[in-house]
């Protein structure tokens, strides 16, 4: 199929970008989105010109590396997968794609489609985390039951891959399905309870610092998540606080 | 010889990890404050270790090329941790873990090192629960197992087919914390250029900040190298696409041993190549193995059609099916260890009976495991005559449950419905078992510099078990490194900072900063890929699942060739001192152009078939491994001398003295 992309090329974080049109032929279905990239890259190298920087690793779709904007929707139209799960069968002969890096005042562009999601670390480092040692002197694994219906909802909460499309996704850039899957995949196991109340406190304290919107539960974020993170947990984690904040 | 120490404590097995902690040095923990060490990369093996080391007060700097310590790629392991808990009362021991962890490795792992391995396993597990790690569970509330290849017992955890992350998650977090104290300064999008080295100890490295270009300098007390594998020399495999040899590389050029360079695995599950567009292959977890049955037609003309595309597989009944696993190894069956499950599928293809239209690929089918659980289902459900439709409705959402999110990759990857018509599977390059040479202490032949997880050499011999990896990331991070690296670090509590300001740091610069000058001054024939595509080819063609001596000496030719080829005519656009992805790779495949050389040496010295490295020219009249104990029951640890042709080999005698030699049979 012959496509007509249109991407947004920036040479660095302070410089101003535009969009460019870069014609391309010859892409085969069974592509994936990242190597019809690829293709154009060895094009452009070819030619003499830049490639299109953009973030990947993995290109399995779970160390959520990966973050475009394609049409307008973060990792493109399929639901639940990420652009390197993407595939050239999702589109047709002629198609006009529009890609750019995911937007919002906390993730600044660094070069062409890779943008600094350096805010998520932060986020965690204030409290995503259970403070015990690594001694390999805890309790046995199996000296706490916990249900399996527990386990598997904190499960769930936990596969979160960090890649920033609900935040991309929201029209107010909110960070609130990432920061709140972490604060319950926590608050639901035994382990995490005991220092839940601050948990939920400095992570919320350092998304706001980061300059991430607030939620209005539009509801946009899990529907673009590609691991169907549930909106449960913002609801959750809005539980979380106020008790955390009313008890404080 | 006699230049390797392995530095293994005497006494009984069983004791020698608890007596060597016992008798090791300690640093006082005021003067842990004073000491500063390096991580390089931040994976299971990398994260842990600086997480632990950190709680322990050392002052540590990670360094990782991705934008989060959270996207190595141990994050992208699938199927399980193995540790001998044996809470499944099915006979596991740690002896046992032990055993089959070396018996897998084809007796060319440590034994030493391996016991510890198994010994500490037990921890891992209760130290991810306290963290938070969401394991399976059963419904009583207690941990859930399954099995995996080359055992008998079931001792593998799991979160779902997502355990790497998981268990990443969970180190990642591990690591937030420190960081958050200030205890580790995180260096992201940061690549390790150089070792340098100060009155011949580790003493720091050259870095290059990724976004910037900057060339920086970082000093410590001591480095450890938790890099990961060297799989990405195959230009496809499952590996994430950053995956590089290029911190251990530059430690070998600086003094470390390479050991085992050949020792590749490759892994029988993956989803087959679809074309030459085709930038990395996807893994689809070994535990698929528990339920799917793996085949092939009977009949050439049957596999034929298929290549065609004017047969289906389910068209196919049950007697023209050949499920060759079943066949050929009763015991074990479709759970042999990778390596055989590997050659297996290659020997079939290449007898003309694979099923895509390249011939390369085989039936990997769930349809008897989705009918028995149907049924188990039906029954337990009270429904007791359940017509096939049901059945086959309950079955599949069982191994909904149990595969759901592998059948969903799949499907999103080939456009077909694995519920309704079997996978299509083929061997891909997925993990390395050799590494740089490490001491019982993890450390390298460079004093002071340390290396972990899959990076080493050290605990899977010539073939790795199903989950063992994420074990031996997490043993050497959490509880064997920060144990052995104080035993080095107590002869530097009165060093003080170590000057960055130095002849060796400006040496080391240089160096750094001329490579970059010679790669962007090629003439500019060729992009990156173009030489790494032809490196992978010669790889797989010639030091793939099956080797000979022609072959690998060609490979040394063509490699060396394709290397003074890249040097000459590379291109690489824009500047180095700002972001520049063509920049970053073409050091990773320069690097690749070296150790892939050598490889093919190091195989081609090996003669005999051991694990993952098959020799062609050794095997029995069955087509299984010959393994030749009197002449080859040593790791081969390469000494750097300047072109990889000039490499020296030593020699590590192995010992085997709780573990009787065996052939290994699946049989």
């Amino acid at each position: 199929m012959n496509l007509n992309l249109k991407i947004w090329r920036q040479k660095d974080a302070t410089s101003k970008g535009q969009m460019v049109d870069y014609p391309l032929k010859g892409v085969e279905e069974d592509m994936s989105f990242l190597e019809m990239l690829d293709v154009l890259n060895e094009q452009l190298i070819n030619k003499g010109e830049e490639p299109i920087e953009f973030d990947h690793d993995c290109r399995e779709g779970i160390c959520g590396t990966c973050s475009m904007q394609i049409n307008g929707r973060p990792h493109g139209p399929d639901r639940l997968v990420t652009v390197c799960q993407l595939h050239m069968r999702s589109f047709a002969d002629g198609d006009t794609i529009v890609i750019e890096p995911f937007r919002a005042t906390a993730f600044p562009v660094i070069k062409d489609l890779i943008v600094d999601r350096g805010a998520f670390d932060r986020i965690q480092q204030a409290g995503g985390f259970i403070s015990v040692n690594t001694s390999g002197n805890t309790l046995d694994a199996n000296a706490i039951p916990i249900g399996k219906d527990i386990a598997d909802t904190a499960f769930n909460a936990a596969t979160c891959i960090g890649c920033g499309a609900c935040v991309a996704a929201c029209k107010n850039a909110s960070a609130m399905l990432f920061t709140s899957a972490k604060v319950s995949q926590f608050a639901l196991l035994p382990q995490g309870q005991v220092e839940a109340p601050e948990r939920v406190q400095n992570m919320v304290r350092q998304m706001d610092l980061e300059g991430f919107g607030n939620c209005t539960n539009t509801g946009a974020c899990e529907v673009e998540c590609p691991k169907g993170i549930s909106l449960e947990n913002i609801a959750r984690m809005n539980r979380e606080y106020l008790s955390a904040t009313v008890k404080g | 010889m006699g230049i390797l120490d392995s530095k293994v404590p005497s006494g009984p097995l069983a004791d020698k990890w608890t007596n060597h902690k016992n008798h090791i040095d300690l640093v006082n923990p005021a003067n842990k404050r004073n000491i500063d060490i390096i991580v390089v990369g931040t994976g299971l093996a990398g994260g842990s270790a600086a997480a632990t080391l950190a709680e322990l007060g050392y002052n540590v700097k990670t360094f990782c090329y991705q934008d989060s310590p959270r996207r190595a790629h141990s994050i992208a392991a699938q199927g399980g941790v193995n540790a001998a808990k044996n809470y499944q009362g099915d006979g596991d021991s740690v002896y046992r873990l032990f055993y089959d962890t070396v018996k897998g490795g084809d007796y060319r792992s440590r034994e030493s090192n391996v016991y510890r391995l198994a010994e500490v396993s037990t921890n891992i597990i209760d130290q991810c629960v306290a963290q938070g790690v969401p394991f399976a569970r059963e419904y009583g509330g207690l941990l859930d197992n399954r099995s995996f290849g080359g055992v008998l017992v079931s001792r593998t955890f799991y979160a779902k087919g997502q355990t790497g992350q998981q268990l990443l998650l969970g180190a990642y977090a591990a690591l937030n914390r420190q960081i958050h104290r200030g205890k580790i300064k995180s260096h992201t999008r940061h690549e390790m250029l150089d070792l340098v080295k100060v009155d011949g100890k580790a003493r720091g490295i050259i870095a290059r900040n990724l976004v910037t270009g900057e060339i920086e300098r970082h000093s410590a007390h001591a480095v450890v190298l938790a890099t990961g594998g060297y799989g990405n020399l195959f230009f496809l495999s499952t590996y994430a696409m950053g995956c590089n040899v290029m911190a251990a590389w530059r430690a070998h050029r600086r003094g470390a041993f390479f050991a085992n360079p050949c020792f590749t695995q490759i892994h029988p599950t993956c989803i087959p190549v679809s074309g030459d567009h085709q930038s990395k292959l996807t893994l689809m977890s070994e535990s698929l193995r528990n339920d799917g049955r793996i085949w092939v037609p009977k009949r050439l003309e049957d596999a034929k059609a298929i290549q065609e595309g004017k047969l289906k597989p389910i068209q196919l009944k049950e007697e023209d099916r050949d499920y060759y696993l079943e066949r050929r190894y009763p015991a074990f069956g479709n759970l042999v260890p990778r390596d055989v499950a590997s050659r297996a599928a290659k020997e079939r293809c290449d007898a003309g009976f694979g099923v895509n239209k390249t011939g390369e690929a085989v039936y990997l089918d769930f349809d008897s495991a989705i009918m028995r659980y149907g049924k188990e289902k039906a029954l337990t459900s009270g429904m007791k005559d359940a017509d096939t439709k049901t059945i086959r409705a309950l079955g599949e959402k069982v191994v909904e449950a149990k595969y759901g999110n592998l059948f969903q990759m799949y499907e999103k990857i080939v456009d077909q419905n694995p519920y309704k018509t079997p996978m299509m599977i083929y061997p891909a390059v997925h993990y390395t078992m050799g590494g740089l040479w490490v001491d019982y202490n993890l450390q390298t032949t460079i004093p002071g510099c340390y290396s972990a997880g899959e990076a080493n050499f050290s605990d899977h011999g010539a073939n790795r078990l199903g989950a063992s990896a994420l074990m031996q990331g997490l043993a050497d991070g959490y509880f064997v490194l920060p144990y052995t690296i104080g035993d080095y670090l107590s002869d530097d509590i009165r060093t003080g900072p170590i000057s960055t300001e130095t002849e060796e740091f400006d040496e080391a610069e240089k160096h750094v900063r001329d490579r970059i000058e010679k790669l962007m001054g090629g003439k500019g024939e060729h992009s990156v890929d173009y030489y790494h595509k032809k490196l992978g080819k010669i790889m797989w063609n010639k030091c793939g699942m099956s080797r000979n001596a022609k072959g690998l000496q060609e490979a040394i030719d063509e490699i060396a060739a394709l290397r003074a080829d890249f040097w000459e005519n590379v291109r690489i656009p824009g500047s180095a001192d700002t972001k520049n992805q063509e920049l970053e790779k073409a050091g990773r495949v320069a690097d690749f152009l070296e150790l892939g050389e050598l490889f093919a040496k190091d195989a081609l010295t090996r003669n005999e078939s051991c694990g993952g490295h098959f020799r062609e020219e050794y095997q029995t009249s069955e087509g299984e491994a010959m393994r030749d104990d009197e002449n080859f029951k040593f790791v081969s640890a390469w000494e750097y001398k300047g072109e990889p042709k000039d490499a020296v080999l030593h020699k590590e005698e192995l010992k085997y003295e709780n573990i009787e030699l065996k052939t290994r049979s699946y049989k």
